[in-house]
């Protein structure tokens, strides 16, 4: 929470208390400013929120333990898949959220340890190209495990997932109290708000511990963590377990949000599109994520409803669809970022201790 | 006197070159034990043999009595053996506080669910693990530079928190490797104190070091290595005068090639 006060530009820094009270409001008034604009926008910020829990699974691996991960977005499709399978017709299973979720976590961190264990000793380039193919063979996977056995539906996905139903409350059915209804979009946005701030208080709680301390010693330098103690084996699979999780969680509640899952929806861009989010937010810190995350999420979609326009204004007609002018924009950006604000949108400095408890001694 | 560790004809070979061989040297509890010899003649390399960051090909160590798992340094750790680096080695994007604090990590035990629920036991470690990492800056004299981001101490301090980070391991054997490379004539003889300091609090001191002056000060007794072998082994005084010794630095007869 302070990393992300100190985030906000100018009034950060100088009204602490102010900004945090500003973050929580517009944090719980965000639907109804989108539903303003149009459902589309409510949407986009439920997807907003999904992403920020990618965003900070993937921090924890990369900008933590310093183990560039390119494949992570399988972890998303355990998660989703798991959903699938659990609780859909495909196999006609119908288990409620509070068994589904879990597992789909509990997979993800295992195949977060399947994947930590040959990749033990890589590092960097290598470490990065290992979990990029993992990536795209869990993803073909998907494609292609219907046949001769249907298990996965292959290419076609599965469809009519469960939506989530907390104990009787399902949240795809718009809430009526009296004359007032509110719309599933809302409930969703509420339920994923509170995932994301469970996400933040757990992670920020690993980042301040030991295991925070091990795996940024990990990270800044290997050799020296192992030789003041530091079971780097173990704090790595840790570090992809717990990234994993994440992801699996991430990827249940995509499923029932979205009501279908396909392989196409795991592909590499999606894994790098999280680690731009991290890297462009400020890898490492937990706001930087949060922030990389919405931004990256939000711009292209703006994007989208500027550029048709502006483009039609101009010229008469459109040239460039918006989708090619989203990859090239976003490389852009990111060129500049590393030019100009290479540590990201929000280089704050992680905290690894609580000097707080120092009054009362020193 | 008794015998804290026991390096028993320990050799490594890296291919053709022979880096260590029948290396053999008892160090005593509660003294200051020095390694010398000219560049090259394997100090380091005994250092990373012995800390478990390469596997011996011949020979073992005996630390207290039992014998030292090869090639696992974090296990080498908590038998209570703690290391410091030729080319400082600190973690750059944290404070000199949370260095000293990640070098506590073997001895606290703190779990994934500990520290998730926060619960007493995890909280009641925390607290500890602070006041003692505060504690050891202070030891070392750099406790006003607690939350100071590392890589911006000096390099003297910098020197001086890779110690407190190695002590913040409990150890009954600290290793330094070259601790006064690159310090002036002050900051010298301060390390030297602060050594003194170390050995008085009951740590034994296993120093390589090229500053002869601090060698013969600070030491109990010394080993000499040249082209991995052990040429000489006794209190700094006989050591200094040992015609072996002499040839292996300045060149004698026996190197004449």
């Amino acid at each position: 929470m302070n990393e992300l006060i100190e985030a906000v530009p100018f009034l950060g820094k100088r009204n602490p208390r102010l900004t945090k009270w500003l973050i929580i409001i517009v944090a719980l008034v965000a639907p109804l400013i989108a539903a303003y604009f149009g459902r589309s926008w409510m949407r986009i910020l439920d997807f907003a929120l999904l992403y920020m829990m990618l965003a900070l699974g993937l921090n924890l691996v990369v900008g933590f333990a310093g183990l560039l991960d390119l494949g992570y977005i399988a972890f998303y499709a355990v998660g989703a898949y798991t959903w699938a399978f659990l609780a859909s017709p495909h196999f006609g299973v119908h288990m409620p959220f509070w068994i589904v979720l879990p597992l789909g976590a509990a997979f993800a961190a295992l195949a977060g340890i399947i994947l930590g264990f040959p990749v033990l000793r890589l590092r960097g380039d290598y470490l990065a190209i290992v979990t990029l193919g993992f990536g795209e063979i869990v993803r073909i996977f998907m494609n292609n495990l219907n046949h001769p056995v249907n298990i996965t539906n292959g290419p076609q996905g599965i469809n009519a997932l469960d939506s989530l139903n907390l104990f009787g409350w399902n949240l795809s059915q718009s809430l009526t109290i009296g004359d007032f209804k509110i719309h599933y979009l809302y409930l969703y946005y509420y339920f994923f708000l509170l995932c994301v701030v469970g996400s933040i208080i757990f992670i920020k709680r690993l980042q301040i511990s030991r295991v925070g301390r091990a795996w940024a010693a990990m990270r800044d330098d290997e050799l020296a963590a192992k030789a003041i103690g530091i079971n780097t084996r173990n704090m790595k699979l840790l570090a992809f377990a717990l990234g994993a999780t994440f992801g699996g969680v991430a990827g249940g509640l995509f499923g029932s949000f979205q009501g279908f899952v396909s392989p196409e929806s795991f592909s590499l861009m999606e894994s790098i599109a999280v680690l731009t989010m991290v890297v462009f937010g400020g890898m490492g810190n937990i706001a930087g994520a949060v922030v990389g995350a919405l931004i990256l999420t939000a711009l292209p979609e703006i994007l989208r409803h500027i550029a048709l326009p502006v483009q039609e204004a101009v010229f008469g007609t459109v040239i460039l669809d918006p989708e090619v002018l989203r990859m090239l924009l976003l490389s852009l950006a990111m060129i500049l970022m590393m030019l100009l604000r290479p540590a990201g949108l929000v280089p704050a400095h992680a905290r690894y201790s609580r000097p707080e408890l120092l009054k009362g001694g020193a | 006197m008794i015998k804290l560790l026991e390096a028993r004809g320990v050799g490594k070979r890296f291919g053709g070159l022979t880096a260590l061989s029948d290396v053999s040297l008892t160090i005593n509890k509660g003294e200051v034990y020095g390694l010398i010899g000219p560049n090259g003649a394997g100090k380091t390399t005994f250092f990373n043999v012995l800390t478990g960051a390469y596997i011996p090909d011949d020979g073992e160590f005996v630390f207290n009595g039992t014998e030292l798992p090869s090639g696992k340094p974090h296990l080498v750790v908590e038998q209570g053996i703690a290391r410091t680096f030729q080319n400082i080695r600190l973690f750059g994007q944290m404070t000199a506080l949370e260095n000293v604090m990640a070098g506590h990590h073997i001895r606290t035990k703190a779990g994934v669910w500990g520290i998730l629920t926060q619960n007493k036991h995890t909280r009641e470690e925390e607290r500890l693990t602070t006041e003692r990492a505060y504690e050891l800056l202070k030891y070392v004299g750099i406790e006003r530079f607690a939350h100071t981001i590392c890589k911006n101490l000096s390099y003297g301090d910098q020197r001086r928190l890779e110690i407190a980070r190695a002590l913040a391991s409990e150890p009954q054997l600290l290793a330094l490797d070259e601790p006064a490379a690159g310090m002036n004539a002050t900051e010298t003889s301060q390390l030297k104190v602060l050594i003194e300091q170390i050995r008085h609090d009951g740590v034994t001191v296993l120093l390589i070091e090229h500053d002869v002056k601090l060698v013969m000060g600070l030491c109990d007794r010394v080993a000499v290595l040249d082209f991995g072998k052990k040429i000489a082994e006794d209190v700094p005084a006989v050591v200094q005068k040992n015609e072996a010794v002499i040839s292996a630095y300045l060149g004698g007869p026996k190197h004449a090639h």
